[in-house]
């Protein structure tokens, strides 16, 4: 069994482009050209140098040693807060922005739940000189309003969402319309692993650098490319998928993955997707989606505005189903209470997305001698008011 | 030959499509606005079922899909109201859903009620034509349910043959770049595209959809193709109106005449 994507478009049954005819040549004018501009070596050299030069790739690999010896088992924490912008997602923003150029696009549009990639994509707008929409639910931009600051700053349109339940899903769905009333002079650029295909590869394939880097220093620090486990927070997918993205084929490395339980996923306030979810379409691709028995989507919760999704990457439902991947779901409070354990004991204010992948080592037992990868998808900045409001000093 | 395929067979008529979400304004009047529109005699009517996330509509379509959820309706109750109707005040009846809905329903299970609900054709507009054919014809045939797919301003010589071979009603056009609901008069290049249109040989007739809100954009349409779909419009209509029988007569005979 194969775990990435098929020629079609398919991670097993899950995936494909369910998208209406008015979505039909823009998306066919990238996936014509997307593969062979990933291999073409001008692109690759621009690519590359900008991660380097620009974001500050490669972020590290850090050995955690107080957390290690808390959980007694070795821990790696990759670090993508590190990264300009203190996210993985200008990864994808800096490969996207640069297929914009090459399609003669001058209009961006981008949907952010967070914020980081709002952020993330007026960042490149502003560095390619390009006109900037990003779409974001009214409740986010309230809760993530530090981040509303910068998209405007860098020069940003920032249009709030009122329709539906106002989060990232009314964000990504308000994207699509705008794409289908602009079709020629814009590109969407879409965070994270969702979406119709070639989204999600594409997405995946940018993020891959990821676990290329892990692969490398992983071998300069302990000898073996290979760690036993990665581990990601996923709410789309697209850390996850990066992180993993070279470790798919390698069954001796298993991948986990950690989604927002909220509230618990036995109340009616989670985004647990792999536990709540059934098979459905959503923003053109069939996957997992937390749906209603008449096929109405399910506004999901959780404290964290970037897992707060109702659906999961094609990739990540494949990945789940086939049991080629462990998931793992944790709290709100589960996630506070990670968050503030790694600070003290590393010095690291995790995002909130990140803080349920540290929730999750309360929940399973590593082994002495295993090698895990935490992938550290972004920093804490943007949720510090969050965390003041939920955290009780002793 | 069904009641839909008779009406589309008379080719000389402009052919008047209504949308209407089901169950806006109100559950209880979806019938009664049905045959209110086939008293008016409307050709054919298009029942949107409403979907939390309709990615092709504009605010006003998702607005009533919004209040008709918040009504209650859905799929099953759709079906059971349509089950329940008398048939003869019924218009031909097509449906316009997400392919989500006919997913989560059951395909073969949807395709069968619809059907037993007096509806004949169906639009999914996120159904991908190729999935159709692998899918889907089969149990379409099976149960004589008849599909329209979309064509675009941007859709290829090649897939707009595609669609005429799979689309068994009649071709959706879809006049411009847009999601549904605008309110403006037909850009020159939207005139261009409908004579272009009009140059594409088929057997079942055009019908040109979003941005038909009054006479002017339906004589428009009807000019190059065989009839068009005025949906937002009528939706705006229905949200003003205290009257509809009234209100509805008025409505179709100002597109009319």
């Amino acid at each position: 069994m194969s775990y990435n994507v098929d020629d079609k478009g398919f991670y097993g049954q899950f995936g494909g482009a369910f998208v209406p005819e008015m979505l039909y040549a823009n998306i066919e004018e990238i996936r014509v050209n997307y593969r062979e501009l990933l291999k073409e070596k001008n692109f690759l050299s621009q690519f590359n140098a900008l991660l380097k030069d620009y974001v500050g790739r490669p972020s590290p690999l850090y050995f955690a040693k107080r957390l290690s010896q808390k959980y007694q088992t070795k821990i790696y924490l990759k670090r993508e807060d590190l990264l300009h912008t203190g996210a993985h997602k200008i990864n994808n923003t800096i490969g996207q922005i640069l297929l914009a150029k090459r399609l003669n696009k001058t209009r961006i549009i981008a949907e952010t739940g967070a914020g980081q990639h709002g952020v993330a994509t007026a960042t490149v707008c502003a560095l390619m000189d390009m006109k900037c929409i990003v779409y974001m639910g009214e409740k986010d931009t309230i809760r993530q309003a530090l981040n509303v600051g910068r998209m405007r700053m860098l020069g940003a349109e920032v249009i709030p969402v009122t329709s539906g339940s106002r989060t990232l899903k009314d964000a990504t769905n308000e994207a699509i319309r705008d794409w289908i009333s602009n079709p020629k002079d814009t590109h969407y650029i879409i965070g994270s692993a969702v979406g119709p295909h070639p989204y999600p590869d594409m997405v995946a394939q940018f993020q891959s650098v990821i676990s290329k880097e892990i692969k490398t220093q992983l071998l300069q620090q302990t000898g073996s490319e290979n760690p036993d486990y990665v581990i990601a927070c996923v709410g789309g997918g697209s850390n996850a998928a990066g992180a993993f993205y070279h470790f798919l084929e390698d069954k001796n490395v298993g991948l986990i993955l950690v989604e927002a339980a909220g509230k618990g996923v036995e109340t009616d306030y989670s985004a647990a997707t792999s536990v709540l979810g059934s098979i459905g379409i959503i923003h053109g691709s069939k996957t997992l989606l937390m749906q209603t028995s008449d096929g109405q989507i399910i506004e999901p919760y959780s404290i964290s505005a970037g897992l707060d999704y109702p659906g999961i990457g094609p990739m990540h439902a494949h990945l789940i189903t086939s049991g080629r991947a462990e998931v793992f779901a944790c709290t709100d409070q589960e996630a506070i209470k990670a968050a503030i354990n790694l600070t003290r004991l590393e010095g690291i204010i995790p995002a909130l997305e990140t803080a349920h992948a540290f929730a999750m080592l309360e929940k399973r037992k590593f082994d002495s001698g295993d090698t895990v990868v935490l992938n550290v998808s972004g920093r804490g900045d943007k949720d510090i008011n969050t965390y003041l409001n939920n955290i009780q000093y002793e | 030959m069904n009641k839909l395929q008779k009406v589309l067979r008379k080719r000389s008529k402009k052919l008047l499509n209504i949308y209407l979400t089901a169950g806006y304004p109100n559950i209880d009047n979806t019938l009664d606005i049905l045959y209110a529109l086939n008293e008016q005699e409307v050709d054919l009517v298009e029942l949107g079922i409403p979907f939390s996330d309709p990615l092709a509509d504009g605010l006003t379509i998702q607005q009533s899909s919004e209040m008709a959820l918040k009504n209650g309706m859905s799929v099953e109750r759709l079906f059971a109201i349509l089950k329940m109707a008398d048939s003869d005040r019924l218009p031909p009846l097509i449906a316009m859903g997400y392919l989500n809905q006919m997913i989560q329903f059951g395909e073969e299970q949807f395709i069968k009620d619809a059907k037993d609900s007096h509806i004949d054709g169906l639009i999914i507009p996120d159904l991908p034509m190729d999935i159709y054919q692998r899918d889907y014809q089969d149990l379409f045939r099976k149960y004589d349910m008849g599909i329209s797919f979309l064509i675009t301003p941007e859709t290829s010589n090649k897939r707009i043959q595609s669609a005429l071979e799979l689309s068994n009603n009649f071709l959706y056009v879809v006049s411009s770049s847009a999601t549904t609901g605008g309110k403006g008069g037909f850009s020159l290049s939207t005139m261009d595209y409908l004579k272009a249109v009009q140059r594409i040989e088929t057997e079942i007739p055009k019908l040109v959809g979003f941005g038909i809100h009054d006479k002017t954009t339906f004589e428009a349409a009807v000019k190059y193709c065989d009839g068009a779909i005025v949906g937002s419009a009528f939706i705006r209509m229905l949200q003003k109106s205290n009257d509809y029988h009234k209100d509805i007569a008025t409505f179709v005979e100002k597109i009319r005449t």
